[in-house]
Order: structure tokens, then sequence, then C-alpha cells
């Protein structure tokens, strides 16, 4: 049988991707350049079952989001950077209380209300680094409307894997751009269910370490009757200020993401083995960074592309082991250098990291690329 | 025979956190026996509720317990509720919570009119941060943050919740503390957004800086101003003056829930 295609926007691939990982509930409240999402599912969710809810605020969306999730849902909230800073300090308790969800984030330019219609890719470290506290953060970069499909399908199985928000990050040209899609067939992209516990309740704990890093979660009215808390717990999900179990705990809780780096880690390889200038790109920029390799090499350069795939964790190994063999980094990004400091944290000095950054709206073209490219000696 | 709290009560958890008179684990002990009139399946029974000490009463309680963020259990039980409309939710949390950082949540969840009850403790004051003054701190009252008299006049929070429509809404006192499981009884039984506020004491931060010499003083003075809304049918506006009316003070059986909206709405969605 014929694939099921169809020509769309990045927004509403999302959607749809979402639908393909059995996504069943969606809380939101509109914003620019996010909005098609919500407009999707309020369709799509109730003809399968689920629930879409707008709810008063990002606060109120992101909070019911956690809320449903603990009941078994999977949740997805989308939104744009006002909406994100809004969010931070719930993403957080998604992220102590290890609550799976997907938070589909549009970039447009910032800070505050910004340009809410320019493309820009400055909340890759509010993503990170927006809520409070220690964390870990898992946070995905599609270049492409399929990739807005696929990635927020593997969104949802991450969430449910390391059993906590998962991030997707598009930034606005993505979102908004159409293009060409597949719809996926059952058991192409893997959904991960969420582990259930095997204990009978008299038993169990939320935050059994026994079981590893990323304990079973049971789902509220399962039967299993247990305690949620944003304060720093203890396995049986109760609070604690005791110095030992906090400290192993908040470990716990980055590391199970940490020891995972590189099953989570995805990124594209393109013209790399020969390749003396690298372009470190994601999203858009991409497509940019892409054509911008070809022409170079027509002109003789050996260039080459990065793509990242997965932002955060950060694909550390694979950009240390390009710093040690090519002569110069090239990174173009739509912020004033973000990605940057994490390619120069990288690098250690080794070779230069060269940056192109705009954040005045306007996409970054293959020719200022191309005209640093030429830049590194 | 003497009522069985433990039953409901998680084993191991206690002593509670609050102080000696707080009003607090009266309104539990009312939230208990409420449950037990009503036989509520506890394994399909979340409480949910904010930060403040009023807000540490889920973890007391063995069901499906969720304490999240200063101000949001109203938007974290809307997500439970409409996820698992078979769930019986209760909210619970301290005025601060729910009127001053999760004021938005609570008038939209009583506009939604979804079929959760909150009860909500007001103790007038925030006292788990130490007694700063709250939305609901009358005016001239002292607070850590208003030394020279509260500037800010309160708010009703019956009114509160009555405009932005709630379907069921009830007051009590900590002193009436016989009344408090009659009327979250009936509140959990209302089909809709129901309210219950139990005025409340705070001795440690609130009675201490306005002049209340005991809990008992405390108690005393909720004895007082509280006025059942059948006798105060009889009353002039006089006599009716500095008091606060109790019982059920609203109710209207005739709006349609929140998940029963939606269930219409799938059942749209599907016939197309
Ligand atoms: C976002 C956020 N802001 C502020 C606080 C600090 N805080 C914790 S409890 C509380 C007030 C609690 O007062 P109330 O809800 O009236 O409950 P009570 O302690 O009186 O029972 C405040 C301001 C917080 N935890 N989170
Ligand atoms: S500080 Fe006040 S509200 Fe908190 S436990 Fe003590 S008496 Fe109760």
């Amino acid at each position: 049988m014929a694939k099921k295609v169809a020509f769309m926007q990045g927004n509403e691939a999302a959607a749809h991707g979402a639908l393909y990982a059995g996504c069943n509930f969606f809380g939101g409240y509109p914003i620019t350049p996010s909005t098609e999402v919500s407009e999707v599912l309020s369709i799509e969710l109730p003809k399968v079952g689920g629930k879409f809810i707008q709810m008063e605020d990002e606060i109120g969306a992101m909070a019911a989001c956690l809320g449903a999730s603990l009941t078994g849902a999977k949740a997805l909230t989308s939104t744009s950077g006002p909406g994100l800073s809004l969010k931070q300090e719930l993403i957080g308790y998604g992220c102590i209380a290890e609550i799976p969800c997907v938070v589909f984030n549009v970039m447009r330019g910032g800070p505050s209300t910004g340009m809410p219609t320019g493309p820009s890719q400055s909340d890759v470290m509010c993503a990170k680094w927006g809520t409070h506290g220690d964390h870990a953060t898992i946070a995905l970069m599609p270049a492409s409307v399929q990739e807005c499909y696929d990635m927020v399908a593997e969104a949802f199985s991450l969430a449910e894997k390391y059993r906590m928000p998962v991030h997707v990050l598009p930034d606005e040209i993505i979102a908004h751009m159409r293009e060409r899609i597949e719809f996926r067939e059952p058991g192409e992209i893997e959904i991960t269910p969420r582990k259930a516990p095997t204990v009978p309740p008299e038993q169990y704990k939320p935050y059994d370490t026994s079981f590893g890093d990323v304990p079973p979660l049971a789902n509220f009215g399962s039967g299993y009757r247990y305690h949620v808390t944003g304060l720093n717990k203890m396995q049986d999900g109760f609070p604690t200020t005791k110095a030992e179990i906090v400290q192993a705990e908040e470990e716990r809780q980055v590391r199970k993401v940490d020891a995972c780096i590189d099953d989570i880690v995805t990124f594209e390889e393109y013209m790399l083995d020969d390749a003396e200038v690298v372009v470190v790109a994601y999203g858009s920029t991409s497509r940019s960074a892409r054509y911008a390799v070809n022409a170079a090499r027509e002109q003789g350069i050996n260039a080459g592309m990065f793509r990242i795939k997965t932002f955060w964790p950060f694909p550390d190994k694979q950009i240390k082991a390009l710093a040690a063999k090519v002569k110069g980094f090239i990174i173009p990004e739509m912020n004033l250098g973000m990605c940057s400091i994490e390619l120069e944290r990288c690098a250690q000095g080794k070779i230069p990291v060269l940056g192109i950054f705009r954040v005045d709206g306007e996409p970054i073209n293959p020719e200022q690329i191309v005209e640093k490219i030429k830049e590194v000696k | 025979m003497a009522f069985d709290y433990e039953k409901y009560l998680r084993p191991g958890k206690l002593p509670h956190i609050w102080c000696p008179g707080c009003g607090h684990g009266i309104v539990m002990k009312g939230l208990i026996r409420a449950m037990d009139t009503l036989k509520l399946d506890m394994k399909n029974t979340a409480i949910v509720s904010g930060i403040g000490c009023a807000s540490r009463l889920p973890g007391y309680i063995d069901c499906c317990t969720l304490h999240t963020a200063h101000g949001r259990a109203a938007a974290f039980a809307t997500g439970v509720k409409m996820a698992k409309p078979e769930m019986n939710v209760i909210l619970c949390g301290g005025d601060g919570d729910g009127t001053a950082i999760g004021g938005n949540h609570f008038i939209h969840a009583c506009r939604r009119n979804i079929d959760m009850t909150y009860i909500i403790m007001n103790n007038y004051i925030y006292g788990m941060t130490g007694g700063q003054f709250s939305p609901c701190t009358p005016t001239g009252h002292k607070a850590s943050t208003t030394p020279y008299g509260n500037p800010d006049p309160g708010f009703d929070i019956a009114k509160l919740a009555i405009g932005a429509g709630a379907t069921f809404v009830a007051r009590g006192t900590a002193f009436h503390a016989n009344q408090i499981d009659k009327l979250i009884a009936e509140a959990i039984q209302h089909k809709g957004f129901s309210v219950v506020e139990i005025l409340d004491d705070c001795p440690t931060t609130y009675g201490r800086r306005n002049k209340y010499k005991s809990v008992i003083e405390m108690m005393n003075r909720l004895k007082e101003v509280a006025v059942p809304v059948k006798a105060a049918e009889k009353m002039t506006a006089e006599q009716l003056k500095g008091k606060v009316l109790t019982g059920v003070l609203y109710k209207d059986d005739t709006k349609s829930d929140y998940t029963t909206e939606y269930a219409k709405v799938i059942e749209r969605a599907q016939a197309k």
C-alpha cells in the first residue's frame, strides 16, 4: 500500500507526529508561531477519544499536562518564547517529580514579546537552563517538516523512557514552512510505552532505584496509591532534607540521561570524511549550511557539515572528535552565539570557532556561510 | 465507638508538620470523615494541593496525592480530571496559594465548572513563609510585611467563587469542626466545581501579631463571627455587621460540568 503523504506545515506535522505516538492529551495556550499545533489537535484529539484543553495560561497548560500524564496520558503542550518562560517552574516540577511529557516550543525572536512572527534559535539555552536547579534536559531540533513529525513522535518515547519532560525546538521557519511529508506506518518509529510497576501496590515506591535510574511509574487510578511532590524526595515519594538522600537523588536525575547519552544523541554528518572546515548547524540554518558546503566544495574548499539533531544532551563526544581533526568550526545561528558557547567548550581552544549570528528576524543565507568558511586558514 | 482516622492515614507519616493549635489538622480530620461517609474508593481518589502549610495535607492521606507548585493545584487537578474523569478529585490549600498566585487557575476552574472539590483553608495569612499578608488578610491587620497595618482590602472567597461560576459554595470554620465533614461530603457529591472555604487559624504567624493571646481566643472569634445562613435570614443588617455566613451559601444543580461537556465534544467529533 502506498504511504500516506501530505503537504503541510511543520506545526501541523508535529500534531500528526504526536497522534502517531499515541498522544491523547493536549494542554495549551495560544501563541504565535505555534498555535497551529493546538488547532490541529483540537480537531483530531476528540476523534480518537483524546482530550484537548485550552488553559488560562501557559503555566496552567504545563500543569494540566503533568497532571494528565500522572494518570497515564501521553501529554503534549506547545508554545513559543514567552510561553516557555512561563512554563519553566513546572518544567522543573516535571524534572524533579519525573513526569513524562513533551514540550513543543517554536522559537521566535526575544526576549519578552520580541518578534512574534520572526524566526529565531534563541531558546536553546532557555530549554536547558530556564528552570532553576540541576536537572537533565533532552531537546530535539527538527530541520524539516518531516522531522517535526518524526521528532515529536520520538520525543514521546524519550519522555517515557527517561521519565521527564522532553523538548522539541523548531525555529519559526521550520514550524511554518510547508513540505511534503510521509505519515509513518505503525512500527516505523519505535514507540516506547511507560515502564509500569511489576510489584503489587503495597510494595510500590515511585522512585524505587532498585529498578534502575529510571524507576517504573504507576498511573493514578490504576490501583497504586502514592505521593508526588516537587520537594526533594525519598524513594517512596515523600519529602526529605537528608543530605545523602538529596545528593544521591539529584545525581541520579541527571545521570539517568548522561549515562545514556550515546543512545539519545542523534546527528547528521554531511561530507565530513575529508572535511577541513566544519559548519556546525541545526534547524533551518542547517539548510543554508548544506547549500554553503556544496558551494564551498565547488570552489575547492573541503567543507562539511555536522548537523545537530539532539541539542541536549549536547553531542560533546562527536564535536570533540571533530575539533581534534579539523581546522575550524563555523557556527551559523539565529541568536547571538548560544551554540557557539558549547562549541568553544568542546573545542577547548584547539581550533577557531567562527560565528555568524543573526537576530534580525532574517534567515542566515548560504553566501554568508561561504564567506565565513573562506576565513578559516 | 471512636472514629478510626488511621485507616485513612499513611502509616509512618505522622507527626504532621503543623504547629500546635493550627486549624489545618481539624480540616484534615473533617475531610477524612467526609471520605468515610461517602465510602470513597481511595485507589480512585486524588488529592491535589499547592504549596504552603495547608498544602501539606495530602501527604498524610493514603490515596493518590499530588503536592504541586505554589498556586497550581487547580491546574494540575484539571489535567488529572480531564484525563480520568472517573477519578474523584479533591483540591486543598491555603488562602494565599488559592487566591494570590493561584487566583487565575481558581477562577477558571470555577468557570469551567469542572467536577472537583476545592477545600480552601483561610487563615488570613501566608503561614509557611512566616506570616506575610495574603489577599485575605483583613484591612488594618498586621502581618510581617504590613507592620503599619494592612492597606489592602481582602477577598471574599465565597463571593469570588460564586462570581466566577462555581456551582456549589460553602463556608465553615475550624471551630465548628463537626460541620466540616458534612460540608465537604455535600461538596464532593455535587456534580460540578465545589468550593468549601474553612475559616481557620494560624496562631504562630497571625494570632501572635494580631494580639490574640491564645488559640482558644482565636477559636472563640471564629465562633462569634460565624452565623449559619438560615439564622442570618432572620437577622437585621445591623446584627449581621462583622459576621460571616456559614453553611451552604450557593448551589446550582442546573449547570453541566466540564468533563460531561467535553464528552459531548468527543461525540460530535466522532459523529463527523
Ligand atoms: C513560586 C513560589 N513563590 C513563593 C513561594 C513561597 N511560599 C511558599 S508557601 C507560601 C504561602 C503559603 O500561604 P497559604 O497558601 O495561605 O498557606 P498556609 O501556609 O497559610 O497554610 C509562599 C508565599 C513558593 N513556594 N513558590
Ligand atoms: S505556621 Fe500557621 S499555618 Fe503553618 S502550621 Fe503553623 S499555625 Fe499552621
